[in-house]
């Protein structure tokens, strides 16, 4: 048995509301912003295979590959703005952000 | 009867739901993580059962090897105050209500008036008909020939990424003595070497 499109969907939606909270939720926590983030491109990856599956059509898989490249390389230069961050503020909370325009 | 792949699917599925929602709430930033890594496996079990072996794998290669760990590694070594972080959750956690309910009922409703059109799957670029070919061979069949262009710009865009990361922590600390290999090729013998002729029995 093949589960159906829309139970991918389904799921797919729920991490992405869940991944969209977490933003809100963790304003003073820029590690679980930057792990939402990640989460949000999980779902979408899981919608790419899963029309993938669907449709018979193997660009949808190439094309979550670039996703994970494009995740893995943000996830790096993010941690690295985080530890040059910390390092020059002692927090790394987002909220006094607006200090670093200018 | 339930099927197997149905009961596979919705325990890889609850789980994954389950460690996102523990990630976004978390008190610990470090559970946080290893919930993430939690996620990141179940998602390769969706992804298997979906017939992407070899994404599956590289999620989990990537995801729980680089990514999961870099993530470790950052949260150990800034020494966060967490009780001045969470003190502050209540503020947002009616925002975030509001902004994930919205989120749902739009995708919901997009859900509900969904249907696929019957064109579509002859507009396949990629079509999976060779069923001998393994998952693996097929994606490399297609990303080394047509998506060559666009695998090239995703070793560059990792190239650009290493290279940001390495100059945004790299640090010159002062005062710290380092070895100068040009200064010292550099140096001559008559530059640093002074012979002198003590007569016997003088002294200097």
């Amino acid at each position: 048995m093949i589960i159906s499109l829309d139970h991918y969907l389904i799921v797919a939606a729920l991490l992405f509301v869940i991944g969209s909270i977490g933003i809100f939720l963790n304003r003073r926590n820029v590690i679980v912003i930057l792990m939402s983030i990640e989460l949000l491109l999980l779902a979408v990856n899981i919608n790419f295979v899963a029309f993938s599956q669907y449709l018979g059509d193997l660009t949808g898989q190439v094309f979550s590959l670039f996703v994970l490249t494009v995740a893995a390389a943000e996830a790096a230069i993010g941690l690295a703005i985080l530890v040059v961050y910390f390092r020059n503020r002692g927090d790394i909370s987002v909220g006094e952000a607006p200090l670093m325009k200018g | 009867m339930l099927n197997i792949t149905a009961l596979l699917f919705y325990v890889f599925s609850g789980v994954l739901l389950t460690a996102a929602l523990m990630v976004v709430t978390s008190r610990n930033t470090v559970h946080g993580v290893l919930f993430l890594i939690v996620a990141f496996f179940n998602a390769a079990g969706l992804f298997i059962l979906a017939g992407a072996e070899f994404l599956a794998m590289i999620l989990v290669v990537v995801y729980v090897g680089a990514v999961a760990v870099l993530f470790l590694f950052v949260v150990m070594m800034l020494n966060i105050d967490l009780g001045e972080i969470r003190q502050n959750i209540r503020n947002y956690s009616l925002i975030a209500a509001l902004v994930g309910g919205v989120l749902l009922a739009e995708l919901l409703l997009m859900g509900i008036g969904w249907h696929t059109s019957p064109e579509a799957f002859d507009l396949t670029t990629a079509p999976m008909t060779a069923l001998n070919v393994s998952n693996t061979q097929a994606l490399g069949n297609l990303l080394y020939t047509h998506y060559a262009l666009a695998f090239q710009g995703a070793g560059l865009i990792l190239l650009v990424a290493m290279i940001g990361a390495i100059v945004l922590t790299l640090r010159h600390r002062e005062g710290v003595r380092k070895q100068k290999v040009g200064d010292q090729q550099a140096r001559q013998a008559k530059d640093s070497l002074r012979l002198v002729d003590i007569p016997s029995g003088s002294g200097i």
